[in-house]
């Protein structure tokens, strides 16, 4: 014991130090340009272009591998049949079709959830009630509903509507209560503070402080309903004169244009990625990356 | 109820905020505490009231009551005569936490929020009177950024600013600057006073700091943990930034810490029943 207490460390007493930072000199390279390589590879189109450009090479050099235009066209081809499909054929009016229903379904499925949280975080036994409705049926995946809607509505925009109501609410109500119950309590308090109640509160301040995760249920449920919207019609098609994006896929398939099939598939994905990409990135910016709640 | 009350320019002889043989029972997962028992004391405006005391004294409870979030179990709390019922502008609070401001709106935008909520007056004047209240916070600069670009301390003057161009009757501040840096936290509370000796509002702090109590309030309520009892009302309007050090200061400081842990075996007992 006595030898550690020998041995303990003292630290030298050095002489003070006071620096008048005006006396040095320049500080040097503070920040460094970066190269051109390093700013091109950091924006993320360009990265995402590059793996684009390899998959379209591989699937080019594949499709004259393989040499069978019937079961695996090439990306020239399918690009040929898009062209054509989109100027001369029914390609832009199938996806208005499409886009059309989609628009009506998600805006009643949107007004609906509106409604459902609304109440729901207004009492308890409305949060009872969405709770149960929203863990039955949200694992129901709306295509098992189309028999039954055509049952119900018959072959037309009704029965895809419905279903795409199905598959919009209860992803969109999900998220949205779950983010109003994570407002922090100094929010919620902040606001009852300068007088919000009733529907002012949540309009007022639920809506934009949850408004995160409202977005991720507007994402979900917009996947959701594209997908169901595509997979319906491609089992009934056309209800009148006109069909969907669904229904261009179906008839290409029963007339073995398989190079219009795959349009019809591109065109699914490119709706698709741009929505994601370019309509919900424009409201992420505006909104919740602009306010610093998401980086 | 949510009419603002003209500050008077002399204090009044009738008290504005009353709080009367208060008791605060909350409900936890598996207890019913008593945050207060029996609390009473009177604001006059322009007082700097602080209510003091260690975690567990029920000082933020009461502020919470006074500002209409809870309902007393027995007394009663009356601003200037009326029975408070629920939350209102005219008791705005400043919380100790930083996610107090709307991350949606700016600087300027949280400041206007109330008025506009409120139709305290058009916009126009609206946004007038709130670039005058940001001016005297010094956040001009500031105006159109938004909050999670804000330092802490700016942060607290912000929401400074927001509760104060509600014009209310009574501002309530809950250890405003207990999240702040040390530094940070000093600048704010001289500022504050200097915006007190500037506007004259009348203001309820709660603070668990002494020396933060000598230096912003002018009356001190002194209390016990476990439940919240008053020990103690002292007056600290004589006792400023200018005395820190001098007897008086080092007298008062002693006074009221001797007080708060005269009974160190209750204290220590009563943390053990509620840990």
């Amino acid at each position: 014991m006595t030898d550690i207490a020998a041995r303990a460390l003292v630290p030298p007493t050095r002489p003070e130090r006071v620096i008048a930072l005006d006396a040095m000199g320049a500080v040097g390279d503070v920040a460094r340009p970066l190269t051109p390589l390093e700013r091109i590879t950091n924006v993320t189109a360009v990265r995402r272009l590059f793996v684009l450009i390899v998959l379209a090479v591989l699937w080019e050099g594949y499709a004259r591998f393989a040499a069978n235009p019937l079961l695996f066209p090439s990306l020239t081809d399918t690009l040929e049949a898009f062209w054509e499909a989109a100027v001369r054929g029914p390609l832009i009016e199938r996806t208005l079709t499409s886009l059309q229903v989609l628009a009506a379904g998600y805006a009643a499925g949107l007004a609906i959830a509106a409604v459902f949280t609304t109440v729901a975080v207004s009492t308890r036994v409305g949060t009872d009630f969405l709770s149960t409705l929203t863990a039955m049926f949200n694992p129901l995946p709306a295509i098992a509903l189309l028999p039954l809607a055509l049952l119900w509505f018959g072959l037309g925009a009704k029965s895809l509507i419905f279903v795409i109501i199905h598959s919009v609410l209860w992803a969109v109500a999900l998220n949205t209560h779950s983010g109003f119950m994570s407002v922090s309590p100094t929010l919620r308090m902040a606001g009852q503070n300068v007088g919000l109640r009733g529907l002012r509160y949540v309009a007022l301040l639920l809506v934009p402080a949850a408004f995160p995760s409202i977005l991720t249920g507007l994402k979900i449920g917009w996947a959701f309903a594209w997908r169901t919207l595509i997979a319906a019609e491609l089992v009934f098609g056309a209800s009148s004169r006109s069909g969907g994006l669904g229904w261009f896929i179906f008839e290409n398939r029963n007339q073995l244009e398989t190079a219009s099939v795959f349009a019809g598939l591109l065109t699914v994905i490119l709706i698709g990625l741009f929505v994601e990409s370019v309509i919900f990135r424009a409201i992420e910016n505006a909104t919740v990356r602009r306010w610093g709640m998401q980086s | 109820m949510n009419k603002p009350i003209e500050p008077p320019q002399a204090a009044q002889a009738a008290p504005l905020v009353v709080v009367d043989g208060v008791t605060l029972q909350y409900k936890t997962a598996d207890h019913l505490v008593t945050a207060t028992w029996q609390v009473g004391f009177e604001v006059y405006a322009a007082d700097r009231y602080v209510l003091l005391g260690p975690s567990g004294c029920g000082k933020t409870t009461i502020l919470k009551a006074i500002a209409g979030f809870m309902a007393p179990v027995a007394g009663s709390i009356t601003l200037a005569g009326h029975t408070i019922e629920r939350p209102g502008p005219d008791r705005m609070m400043v919380f100790q936490e930083f996610d107090q401001l709307l991350p949606w709106r700016t600087v300027l935008g949280n400041v206007l929020f109330p008025l506009l909520v409120n139709r305290r007056m058009p916009r126009r004047a609206a946004e007038d009177h709130a670039r005058a209240l940001l001016a005297k916070v010094n956040l001009t600069r500031f105006e159109d950024v938004y909050p999670h670009m804000l330092s802490g301390g700016m942060k607290q003057r912000v929401a400074i600013a927001r509760a104060l161009a509600m014009e209310p009757a009574v501002l309530l501040m809950d250890e405003p600057f207990a999240a702040l840096d040390a530094l940070t936290r000093r600048k704010m509370q001289e500022e504050l006073v200097a915006l007190w000796e500037d506007v004259r509002f009348t203001v309820i702090f709660v603070t668990h700091s002494i020396e933060e109590a000598l230096l912003i309030g002018n009356r001190i309520l002194v209390l016990s943990p476990h439940p919240g009892r008053v020990k103690a009302e002292l007056n600290a309007g004589h006792i400023g930034f200018s005395d820190m050090g001098t007897p008086a200061f080092d007298a008062l400081q002693r006074r009221i810490h001797d007080l708060l842990f005269t009974d160190k075996v209750e204290t220590a007992l009563a943390h053990e029943v509620h840990p």
